[in-house]
């Protein structure tokens, strides 16, 4: 019988207890965030989307390297001598033309190593974290900046340039003795 | 309201279904507002905010999700038994809503004037477990079957402590009818059954404790009679998906959830015209201080509404606060606890009465 009311008792005073605590909480300031409307700050140094600043790069491919997914893909052409393409950021002269820059977004898993190798810091992580597409193929970012006139223009620029000096390479090596390149050979072979 | 309706336009047909009309309306509003307020009650006693975006903090929702829900397509399982399916939500609708019939909004807005209201009341209730029954049965499914057992054996049972408070209330008040039952507190709070009634007198203070007994028996039982959390056992949604209605979709399985906030309002009214006045003002009338006596059955209603949706309230209040009970805990809490003691405070408020 003791035991009884005392279940009673228990049974009403916890229940009575449990309403204080969300009766309380009824009127505790909401954590949810409106999130279209309203945006979390997002901490210093987030890894959200890539971004590419085409102008300053050099084409040097160590990004694409250093990518342990192979999301990034570059494609470059040697400029003609007479070619201008600027300095970059920190002074130094452009040597190649970068003919296509490709990440594939979709497969990039943020981890930032492409970022440190690159010597211009031409590639870094925004903090925008919205692109959201419905076609896959939409999220492979083109970065390069030429159109595919003045690719194929700058290419048919560094074969006839390549064209001349082969050229000269063969008329400076038609005058000399033809036989001179293949005496080290032998003597290679008599040692 | 069926008379004056009678007089003023001469036919019984019409004027009955115009009657009807006024409870049906008054369900399905409070079905919308009171989704939404479930909805934010929910969210807010989780420290979230729930439906934000729909209106001013979400208050369409509830039609948002109800043009959602009559666009459905209409599926009844292939092996169901068609015709018991199709009557079941019609019949726990039809339960839930003529127990409205004897509910008095105010004094000038009553369905019908019937002696034997709460009588009647408890009996159209009791309708639902045949609804929910055929609901389980006609879906061939187990989890459906399981649930409409569950409710079966709950509604049943509870109904005892519930009946067992009601009758002591009768005992006290000497009528059956909710209406006069309504009249008797009037003028003031301190006139409510819950504080012993509106005779003066020593058996006035005497009863004060045992209609609080009542009230709190009263109203844990008809919150397992609505199978509301803690006693949601028979839809127990980690255990039987949606319980009886898990075969349904679309409009039926609005017309289940329908009900179940009819029956939510219905409960909570008759508790409120039981202990706690029911249409009577607490602090008396505005319309009979300035003189204007048509102002206060709106008042009335006001008050019946308000006292209506607190109790609702209690009811999501206590829904976030426990957890489900198992099955034999819930058999124990009526049967070992609340009967008995319904059947003491029964006793005690029969002899208090007679002295």
């Amino acid at each position: 019988m003791k035991q009884y009311l005392k279940n009673t008792w228990d049974g009403i005073f916890t229940v009575l207890v449990g309403m204080k605590i969300t009766f309380k909480h009824l009127f505790t300031p909401a954590v949810t965030i409106q999130y279209p409307d309203v945006k979390v700050t997002l901490p210093e140094r987030v890894r959200n989307r890539l971004y590419v600043n085409i102008d300053d790069c050099i084409g040097c491919d160590q990004c694409s390297r250093a990518c342990p997914v192979s999301c990034i893909e570059i494609e470059t052409v040697k400029s003609v001598p007479g070619d201008d393409l600027g300095i970059t950021s920190n002074g130094k002269k452009k040597a190649l033309w970068v003919t296509k820059f490709n990440i594939d977004i979709a497969k990039c898993c943020y981890c930032q190593l492409c970022v440190f190798p690159c010597p211009t810091e031409c590639i870094y992580m925004t903090n925008v974290y919205e692109f959201a597409e419905f076609e896959r193929s939409n999220l492979l970012y083109k970065f390069a900046n030429l159109t595919d006139e003045e690719v194929s223009q700058k290419k048919i620029n560094y074969e006839k340039m390549q064209a001349e000096k082969e050229a000269q390479k063969a008329a400076a090596a038609a005058k000399p003795k033809p036989e001179a390149p293949a005496a080290p050979q032998q003597e290679n072979k008599t040692e | 309201m069926y008379q004056f309706l009678y007089n003023l336009i001469g036919n019984e047909i019409i004027a009955g279904l115009l009657v009807a009309i006024v409870p049906l309306t008054i369900i399905l509003v409070f079905a919308l507002f009171g989704i939404w307020l479930e909805r934010k009650v929910s969210a807010h006693m989780q420290d979230r905010l729930g439906p934000m975006r729909t209106g001013w903090h979400g208050w369409l929702q509830t039609i948002a999700d109800l043009m959602k829900m009559l666009q459905k397509e209409d599926i009844v399982a292939h092996d169901a038994d068609k015709s018991l399916y199709n009557i079941a939500p019609v019949l726990v609708f039809t339960g839930s809503f003529a127990a409205f019939a004897v509910i008095p909004f105010s004094s000038k807005l009553l369905g019908s004037e019937v002696e034997v209201g709460i009588f009647y009341l408890l009996a159209i209730s009791s309708m639902v477990v045949a609804g929910i029954l055929m609901a389980g049965w006609s879906s061939n499914n187990k989890y459906s079957l399981l649930g409409a057992m569950r409710a079966a054996a709950q509604i049943v049972s509870y109904e005892i402590p519930t009946a067992l408070v009601v009758l002591s209330m009768i005992m006290l008040t000497g009528t059956l009818s909710l209406d006069k039952m309504s009249q008797m507190q009037t003028s003031s709070f301190w006139n409510w059954n819950i504080f012993g009634g509106a005779v003066f007198g020593l058996s006035k203070f005497l009863l004060i404790p045992f209609m609080f007994v009542g009230a709190t028996i009263m109203f844990i039982s008809t919150l397992a009679e609505v199978n509301r959390v803690p006693f949601d056992i028979p839809e127990a949604e980690s255990e039987l998906v949606a319980g009886y209605f898990t075969e349904y979709c679309g409009m039926k399985w609005g017309m289940f959830m329908l009900a179940e906030y009819g029956n939510m309002f219905a409960v909570s009214a008759v508790i409120s015209i039981l202990f706690l006045g029911g249409y009577q003002s607490p602090i008396g009338y505005l319309g009979n201080t300035i003189g204007a006596s048509w102002l206060v059955p709106f008042e009335q209603g006001f008050w019946f509404i308000a006292k209506g949706l607190t109790l609702v309230f209690v009811q999501m209040w206590l829904r976030w606060t426990l957890p489900r009970l198992r099955v034999d805990q819930l058999m124990t809490v009526c049967w070992k606890y609340l009967i008995p003691y319904a059947f003491l405070n029964l006793i005690i408020i029969g002899i208090i009465s007679i002295l």
